[in-house]
């Protein structure tokens, strides 16, 4: 896991050195009562920034020094087609990073109907006058400066907020097109600023959309074109320090701007971490999490973020929102931290977290198993599931996602790994008769100590033997996780050559899994061929998380729109019809995704009636003159 | 032996008829013997592998047959789940479906069948092999019988074992109309697509048309109340005779499959099904229970549209509605031929106009057409003196050739006379559906009080509501009806509409006087149920009893010359205006106790009914105003 490191070489060693004298310092100085370790805990002056060891956080306040405007992740990091036709995946930030990457032009020209010859490059450059000017609110601006909140009307920095990572917006970004965009930038510090922020807020009518990592997938982050008011984008990413680690509870307090990577980083310095692994976790932030009820891969031993929260505080224009008490379980009414969560940003901003910890994990191993056919496969998920002996993940994709798996293998470096990969191939296809058009593969990864892991690795590839399942390798496993911090960087590669796409996800009772799946795949076929799309699409899915009670699936779901007019319009359709699928099938709207603004449609029929009045008439009290007005999820 | 015809739907651009391919030519000149035991290679259905090892060899073959074999009905076959749903005219329906799909290497379907046939020896078990399984005609309430059943059905669909073919009118049309559809195997079929256990459904609505019908007079004799013979093997031997005499063609056509999931588009909420586990078994929602309907209206109206008519459709129309004429007149009975013929040319192009699937040979001159046509049907229609008249008088003399004519009661006679009428019926009722909506429309100018757009549509709606057991006439589709029958009339220049009134045109009399002339029977007939329900129903007449008491008393009617319509004694028509009467709630059946199934009369209403029909009191105003 965690394929990204930032930087090397001697810098992180003495870093990593001199935070363990710190820590050691830290123990050392322990208060009397011992109750936990205070790490840091008052806000930091505005002027003494210079103290903050930069260089650790991932986030810097210009996003643009490090990451792409148009497209996914660090500008130093992407996917390319070289002189040769080879694909290579440039920096040094990814395992992949640096290699080739053979088999993906085959693959993209055959799966999509793609060529090389045909690009559709990006528009280079942020036109910054294409950005509509702000509208401020002078009285606002001028308030808030006297605060010494950091802030900013430059058309980058508000580009930057005006989006999450949509094919829609990504694609209108990459043409150089931007709708209305937030009209002023602010860099709370800490939990005061933003009580600051919303007060004046409140007091000027202004409109305040928090922005956490900017990874949503939901239209969240865009700006509602009807809205008159001043927006202004509340980006939490400086909100960045754990403010205490208490060992004893195994909880730590962190300020919510934190990113998935920063935390779990800084939480392994103390020998910690949360385990909340999302597939976005390189940027997506922990007030995110909490405001879309984020799910991480190895939920199966840390749980969901609703699992993992202890205690919130969030900001809201009536007043702050928190438990009085850490008690790890209350019975006082409906929890209140569901309001919070899932609340996407439309009652208020989540500024500290206190989270659960654990020791960890002193042995991790990565595993794979071959089944058949997609059937055995759920079959298997479904047996492990009940036996309630689930690994930390456990991921089953089907063969067309097999497929585009095997044709991200980077060129091996010897002729002994090529005999052996020829050897195993062989003995799958044509000793045990795999069908290599229908076989499927299910990826594992296993945490803990190792005796216990590799008791419990028996115990999974036994059950999985009952289902014709063959163990096929640590590598095919961890291949398996890498894919998934690296397909949205696909996506932009997709998009230089004509083929658009995107995932999404929901979560269905174990009995509809397998009829969900075909439906929707086929479903995603059909509307593509009635809405006129040349070529035939990529529609695959995956399981990615076992239940009790069902499973949470995912879809790909991409095409080459070469000879259509409107293509994006096309994709919202399709998208939209396999929505619609999921909904018919059991489905439900989303398992993490959140609604934002793209499934706000359906809410009404997935709460009922009733429940979109509870959930009303908790935004009419909060937030009665909508100062959180994204509009999202109502 | 009956010469046959397939057409399988591949350009709806093309001429339907056109396209029909005579499948028995090459076999004419072979042996039969070669063809029962020539290498039976069925397309791979499904990805279902053959399970012996022998079949190997035969799989490199189907390959090829997948290049040239490629249609529609085989493309539906390996995309989705097929269900077949041919029109029900005669025994031969369910050998003839397996028939083609035997000679066009596809697979064999699993037919629905009704259990009176397992008890034919032999037959019915050369229908089980032939993938036939039997089932109760009514389940009673029987929940096992009915869970094992749909069980079975759907695991044939979700598996894709083999195409499902069951008939949509549930038994075999006696009258060559087509039945109002039965729903409960369709909705047993359309469950998996709607709980999502399959991605589509495909119906394909199958017509066969007969050109004469193996058991025309067997029919007859049913409607008249000789009840239908237990089906047997030896009955069918014993009919072994009539397998030489000439029959005429068959056609099959294969219409466009329909998907289930476009019917249900924006129909149905399958959501609805989220939240009981699917496997408990749930009596379908109204909103289900309505879409299955007018999907099953559909795909029954889809067969009409389809099946093949012949000249002597048209001819029988004439024949019968002469005859009527000439009774009333007391004329000289039967049609000179010439006119016979100038008058079978007039409909051809009407009903072509209309939208006729009609198979007429164009290659020959009308008057051969004609003679040719009579001639297949000898039994029916009568030549003398270069007059054409229905067979009547010989039909006694045929049942009892020893017997002077003397000895026969006159209520004997007419009943002989009837299976001949009947008989002639059954094939103008084939040409009804497309006369249907312009005939409604006629009768409706007819009985309306003014030409007044919107009272004549009330009258329309009321006919239309009245028989709606009668026909197939899709439910809630009033308005579109109207439409189209206006939209007919006046493009054929029978009417004009100036500002909300109907104006009959010069030229269109003789159109109006045929369509009205069409549905008069009905429109009798169905008075006459009603004046016996009135008149002569006695106290505590229940259902079983209705019918051989109408007969009765229309035998009366007819032997005192009060009515015409020997049709009317058709048991069909009469239990059709039962149910219409107990539908709109004139007559209520009770239930329970003693007196379980007696029918208790509203004579106020049943009789304001009676009179509406007749044209004597105008229609109640219609519900629907949209115009």
């Amino acid at each position: 896991m965690a394929s990204n490191s930032s930087g090397g070489g001697s810098s992180d060693r003495q870093r990593i050195a001199r935070q363990r004298l710190s820590r050691i310092a830290g123990h050392l100085q322990r208060p009397a009562d011992g109750s936990s370790a205070i790490v840091a805990a008052e806000c930091k002056a505005h002027g003494s920034q210079a103290d903050v060891p930069g260089e650790e956080k991932t986030v810097p306040r210009r996003r643009q020094e490090i990451m792409k405007w148009n497209g996914w992740g660090y500008s130093d990091s992407r996917f390319f087609f070289n002189k040769k036709g080879q694909a290579e995946f440039t920096g040094r930030r990814y395992r992949l990073s640096g290699l080739i990457i053979p088999g993906l032009k085959d693959w993209f020209e055959s799966t999509f109907g793609a060529s090389l010859q045909h690009k559709t490059p990006a528009t280079p450059i942020l036109n910054s006058s294409a950005v509509q000017p702000p509208t401020l609110n002078e009285a606002f601006v001028e308030e808030l400066k006297s605060t010494g909140i950091p802030l900013s009307h430059d058309a980058e920095d508000r580009v930057f907020r005006a989006h999450g990572h949509c094919l829609h917006e990504i694609f209108a970004l990459r043409e150089g097109k931007f709708g209305r965009v937030p009209d002023m930038v602010v860099w709370p510090n800490c939990h005061n600023d933003v009580v600051k922020i919303v007060e004046l807020a409140c007091k000027h009518n202004v409109c305040l959309i928090p922005y956490g990592g900017g990874t949503s997938v939901s239209s969240a982050l865009e700006c509602p074109p009807e809205e008159t008011r001043s927006i202004v984008s509340l980006d939490t990413s400086q909100m960045n320090r754990i403010l205490w680690i208490d060992e004893k509870n195994l909880t730590a307090h962190v300020e919510a701007g934190i990113v998935g990577q920063d935390l779990e980083r800084l939480l392994n310095e103390s020998g910690y971490c949360t385990g909340h692994e999302p597939d976005s976790m390189e940027f997506s932030s922990l007030g995110g999490w909490v405001a879309t009820r984020a799910s991480g891969m190895k939920k199966n031993v840390y749980g969901n973020i609703e699992d993992l929260v202890v205690h919130v505080k969030m900001v809201t224009p009536q007043g702050v929102i928190e438990k009085s008490c850490q008690g790890p379980r209350m019975s006082t009414g409906p929890d209140v931290h569901h309001f919070i969560m899932g609340s996407e940003g439309t009652l208020g901003v989540v500024t500290e977290v206190t989270m659960k910890i654990r020791p960890m994990p002193e042995y991790q191993k990565y595993g794979s198993v071959v089944f058949p056919n997609f059937e055995q496969g759920v079959a298997c998920l479904r047996e492990v599931a009940r036996q309630r002996c689930a690994p930390a993940s456990i991921r089953l994709m089907d063969n067309e996602q097999f497929k585009f798996g095997h044709a991200l293998k980077p060129q091996v470096s010897s002729i002994f790994t090529s005999f052996l990969d020829g050897l195993k191939k062989f003995y799958i296809t044509k000793f045990k008769g795999f069908d290599p058009n229908r076989l499927c593969v299910a990826t594992l990864l296993f945490e803990g100590d190792r005796e216990k892991v590799l008791q419990h690795e028996k115990q999974v590839y036994d059950i999985a033997a009952k289902f014709g399942g063959l163990a096929a390798g640590e590598d095919n496993g961890q291949r398996g996780y890498m894919l998934t911090f690296v397909i949205a960087y696909l996506r932009d590669l997709g998009m230089d050559y004509y083929v658009i796409g995107e995932s999404f996800e929901t979560s269905v009772p174990w009995d509809r899994v397998l009829d969900i799946c075909r439906n929707v795949k086929a479903r995603i076929i059909r509307e593509c061929k009635d809405k006129g799309v040349q070529f035939s699409p990529l529609s695959t899915c995956r399981v990615t998380q076992t239940y009790d009670a069902g499973a949470c699936v995912y879809f790909y779901f991409a095409f080459n729109y070469r000879g259509l007019s409107d293509p994006v319009h096309v994709y919202e359709q399709v998208e939209h019809a396999a929505r619609e699928e999921i909904l018919a099938n059991g489905g439900s709207l989303s398992h993490h995704h959140g609604v934002g603004k793209l499934r706000k449609e359906w809410m009404r029929d997935t709460v009922s009636k009733v429940g979109m009045g509870m959930l009303k008439s908790v935004k009419d009290y909060v937030d009665p003159n909508n100062i959180f007005g994204n509009r999202n999820l109502l | 032996m009956a010469s046959e015809a397939v057409y399988t739907h591949r350009d709806p651009m093309l001429k339907k008829r056109d396209d029909f391919e005579d499948i028995l030519e090459e076999r004419r000149n072979s042996s039969d013997l070669r063809y029962a035991l020539r290498c039976y290679i069925p397309v791979l259905y499904k990805e279902l592998t053959p399970c012996k090892a022998s079949e190997l060899k035969s799989m490199v073959l189907q390959s090829d047959q997948l290049r040239y074999v490629i249609n529609q009905l085989q493309q539906a076959i390996h995309e989705h789940p097929v269900v077949l749903l041919p029109s029900h005219r005669s025994y031969m329906d369910f050998l003839l479906m397996s028939y083609i799909l035997y000679t066009y290497d596809l697979a064999l379907p699993v037919i629905a069948a009704g259990m009176d046939f397992m008890a034919m020896k032999f037959v019915g078990e050369m229908l089980r092999m032939s993938g036939a399984f039997f089932i109760r005609r009514s389940f009673g309430g029987d929940k096992l019988y009915w869970a094992v059943f749909s069980e079975y059905v759907k695991t044939m669909l979700k598996n894709g074992f083999a195409p499902v073919e069951f008939f949509l009118e549930g038994t075999r049309s006696r009258t060559c109309k087509s039945l109002t559809p039965k729903l409960g195997l369709l909705n047993i079929v359309m469950d998996p697509f709607l709980k999502g256990e399959v991605f589509d459904v495909s119906l394909v609505p199958v017509s066969i048309s007969y050109e004469r019908i193996l058991e025309e007079a067997l029919y007859a004799r049913e409607l008249l109340g000789v009840p239908k013979p237990k089906e047997s093997t030896s009955g069918l031997f014993k009919a072994r005779k009539v397998l030489s005499e000439d029959y005429g063609s068959i056609h099959v056509y294969f219409g466009q499959p329909v998907s289930v999931r476009s019917l249900a588009q924006n129909r149905v909420d399958r959501c609805q099904f989220n939240l009981i586990p699917r496997h408990i078994p749930r009596k379908p929602g109204e909103d289900i229970h309505s879409f299955v309907n007018d999907s099953a209206y559909r795909l029954v109206r889809a067969q009409e549209e389809n099946m093949v008519l012949k000249p002597w459709v048209l001819l029988a129309s004439l024949l019968l509605q002469n005859h009527h004429q000439m009774q009333v007149a007391e004329q000289k009975q039967g049609m000179a031929l010439d006119e016979l013929t100038e008058q079978a040319v007039w409909l051809r192009d009407l009903s072509r106009q209309y939208g006729a699937f009609l198979h007429w040979p164009d290659h020959v001159s009308p008057s051969e057409a004609v003679s040719s046509s009579l001639s297949l049907h000898r039994g029916l229609v009568r030549i003398s003196e270069g007059r054409v008249q229905l067979a009547l008088e010989q039909a006694g003399g045929q049942t009892r050739p020893g017997e002077p004519c003397s000895a026969v009661t006159p209520e004997e006679e007419l009943l002989n006379q009837a299976v001949i009428i009947l008989s002639c019926a059954s094939y103008r009722n084939q040409a009804l559906h497309i006369f249907l909506r312009p005939a409604l429309l006629a009768s409706a100018i007819h009985t309306a009080s003014s030409s007044n757009k919107q009272e004549v549509y009330n009258s329309f709606s009321f006919l239309r509501n009245m028989f709606s057991n009668e026909f197939i006439l899709c439910p809630g589709a009033t308005v579109q009806d109207f439409e189209e029958a206006c939209y007919l009339l006046v493009k054929t220049g029978v009417l004009q509409i100036n500002q909300q009134e109907f104006v009959v045109t010069e030229r269109g009399h003789r159109t109006l006087g045929f369509l009205t002339r069409m549905l008069d029977p009905f429109l009798q007939g169905y008075q006459v149920v009603c004046r016996f329900l009135c008149e002569d129903a006695t106290e505590g007449l229940t259902e079983k009893q209705f019918v051989p008491a109408v007969r009765k008393f229309i035998i009366r009617h007819i032997l005192t010359g009060r009515l015409r319509y020997t049709e009317v004694l058709s048991s069909d028509l009469q239990k059709n205006s039962l149910a219409a009467l107990l539908r709109l709630g004139a007559v209520q059946k009770l239930k329970g106790g003693e007196e379980q199934g007696t029918l208790k009369v509203n004579k106020v209403m049943v009789n304001s009914l009676e009179d509406t029909l007749g044209g004597k009191l105008p229609t109640q105003k219609a519900v629907v105003a949209r115009l």
